[in-house]
């Protein structure tokens, strides 16, 4: 699955537009109808998300304070405190390893897939010829799945088929050597983040106001100077929306390595954790919910970030 | 002239409208050339996992195990691929993808036209909080939400004639259902900002004629929000058929789940012949691609039709 974190609309001069207009005449009235109509078409939506989005989230934080195994019923539900939590922060194994190849998972989508991202949209924004080839070359890896994307990088990977061991004459068990596969595996998870910033960027770079460019470039600045001091502080908004995706789709990561070995062995990740402690041989909710709830506030705090950056313009408007 | 190019998001009109003449330094000759040989390079190792899986793909195993995989080909068949397909099962997992994503396609963004049409042409308190609700139950990742929802899916009775397993749990309506719930959040966001741009003037008048609020959403509005529709319809159709998670969990009979999350199944028997996973890979991806390219000519339609609004 895919972040889908949308630019917020962008002004030529950068700036979000404020796009909720001013209503003319507070006096609107509608008919009973009407007003029973409305209330139906936000309200059956509304229902179907919350119940089945945040209802669960909330459900996640409350069990995480319990012990149940999920088979007795909602009686056999135990509260248990932060037990859960202390565990496994203590005593639970992969949760570490788990916490370390996120931030690992983050720190390559962030510092290496994300800048690249960047760099491609800033050439490519150019005039120049082919332009559309090269965006869609690299933009075709974002329309594959991930457990897609383990498929094929297999192919390159593997132990005795694979490109790369065939072509140099080496002996590398890419996705299985715990020394490697986590690299491996961001290598392929990467061809995919790149063309997805890219894209981010370039339809954020659309937007920037050309006179700042002129006015750049008739100060004499350098086009390095100008980038860093007047286009890439103009790309402010985009800029969230891509911390954000990148930031989730770090959390996110589940697909590729669940394909790969079921998140084992060098890959665990915090996602794959909660998923074993529901469809493992052991099923423990209170548990398995404590982890998600971990996944939550990271996510959360990210999110409430986007949130301010997306609204904020529109509270105040 | 700037080339107006499909980014592969749905814009909203006012983002489309800035797609206009720009005057660009052209950089010197040599630098182009450098910068054209990088771009190139780039694209090419881009391409490679591709290229590499469609030559891997139509030689046979016999071949390639006893060559090597790094030879020059001497055969080229398209047995892989009949034998991916037989195996693998793979047309019964497209039809199970199928019967998913097209009422979750068509309900998402029927839903979500209708809540974004609410928030987006009236001025009702708790607006902006409905949105900010949907854009962020969007981003949280599925894992926070599977424990609590997979004991609720399997509580939850469905009548046998709609689900044999008796439960919303392993059924195609669970499915279908979560990605609905997830997905209206992103649509509802995008379609509330692109209606906000269109002139309220519209069904101020055909209010002021007596339609009603359903009319003036449903035959002023929605005929007016084609562009990002289709923008939407496309980018949905990728994701929901992408889907991995909700299906492997949700569902435990793996006859039914759709083509991504049976590749789970499918890597056991696959991964001990690359040939046959390279020509299955590709028959995957194939429906995505080929919606991508579509996808860009729904993109450029709904650019220029902002901008010549604009």
């Amino acid at each position: 699955m895919s972040v889908a974190a949308p630019i917020p609309a962008v002004s030529r001069s950068g700036a979000p537009v404020k796009a909720a207009r001013r209503r003319r005449g507070g006096s609107r009235r509608f008919s009973r109808k009407d007003r029973n109509i409305l209330l139906v078409m936000a309200g059956i939506p509304t229902l179907i998300h919350v119940s089945l989005v945040w209802l669960p989230s909330l459900l996640s934080v409350l069990l995480s304070f319990t012990r149940w195994n999920g088979i007795g019923g909602l009686g056999t539900i135990k509260p248990v405190g932060l037990d859960n939590y202390h565990q496994i922060t203590t005593i639970y194994p992969p949760f570490w390893p788990a916490v370390q190849h996120n931030l690992i998972w983050l720190g390559v989508f962030m510092f290496l897939a994300t800048p690249m991202g960047l760099l491609l949209a800033i050439l490519l924004d150019k005039e120049i010829r082919g332009s559309r080839f090269y965006q869609s070359a690299i933009y075709l890896p974002v329309v594959l799945s991930l457990a897609l994307v383990g498929f094929i990088w297999q192919l390159i990977y593997s132990s005795d088929q694979g490109l790369i061991n065939n072509l140099f004459g080496s002996h590398v068990d890419w996705f299985g050597d715990q020394k490697v596969n986590l690299w491996a595996v961001l290598v392929a998870a990467s061809w995919r983040h790149v063309g997805y910033i890219m894209v981010l960027y370039l339809a954020g770079l659309k937007g920037v106001d050309p006179t700042l460019r002129e006015a750049a470039a008739i100060d004499g600045a350098s086009e390095m100077q100008t980038f860093r001091s007047v286009i890439f502080p103009a790309l402010r908004p985009v800029n969230v929306v891509v911390l954000v995706v990148t930031v989730i789709e770090s959390l996110r990561a589940f697909d590729l390595v669940y394909i790969v070995n079921r998140g084992s062995n060098g890959l665990e990740l915090l996602s794959v954790l909660v998923t074993n402690n529901i469809i493992g041989e052991a099923s423990r909710i209170g548990f398995g919910s404590a982890l998600a709830v971990i996944l939550l506030l990271i996510s959360l705090s990210f999110i409430v970030v986007y949130l301010l950056q997306t609204f904020r313009k529109e509270a105040t408007g | 002239m700037s080339t107006v190019v499909s980014t592969g998001l749905p814009l909203t009109r006012s983002t489309a409208t800035t797609a206009t003449v720009r005057h660009r330094r052209r950089a010197p000759r040599p630098a182009r050339l450098v910068l054209h040989t990088f771009l190139m390079l780039t694209c090419l190792v881009w391409l490679l996992p591709l290229l590499w899986a469609a030559y891997t793909s139509l030689r046979p195993y016999d071949e390639t195990a006893r060559n090597g995989y790094v030879s020059i080909a001497k055969t080229l068949t398209l047995d892989n691929y009949r034998h991916a397909l037989s195996r693998g099962h793979l047309l019964h997992h497209f039809l199970n993808t199928m019967i998913i994503v097209v009422p979750a396609l068509v309900l998402t963004l029927f839903l979500a036209s209708m809540v974004a049409f609410v928030v987006a042409r009236f001025s009702f308190k708790g607006n902006l909080a409905l949105l900010m609700l949907f854009t962020a139950g969007n981003l949280l990742p599925a894992q926070v939400i599977i424990t609590p929802l997979y004991r609720l899916y399997k509580s939850v009775p469905l009548p046998l004639v709609m689900s044999d397993s008796g439960t919303l749990f392993d059924s195609f309506w669970g499915i279908i259902l979560i990605h609905i719930a997830f997905q209206t959040g992103f649509c509802t966001f995008v379609l509330s900002n692109y209606m906000k741009t269109l002139p309220q003037e519209l069904t101020e008048a055909a209010r002021v004629d007596g339609a009603s609020a359903w009319r003036q959403y449903w035959q002023i509005t929605m005929p007016l929000c084609r562009a990002p529709l289709a923008a939407l319809a496309t980018l949905e159709f990728t994701w929901i058929y992408n889907d991995f998670f909700w299906a492997l969990v949700l569902m435990v009979t793996g006859d039914k789940r759709p083509i991504t999350s049976s590749l789970n199944n499918l890597q056991g028997q696959f991964f001990t012949d690359n040939n046959l996973v390279a020509a299955g890979s590709l028959m995957v991806a194939l429906p995505t691609v080929f919606v991508y390219f579509l996808l860009q000519k729904q993109f450029i339609g709904g650019l220029t039709l902002g901008a010549t609004k604009g």
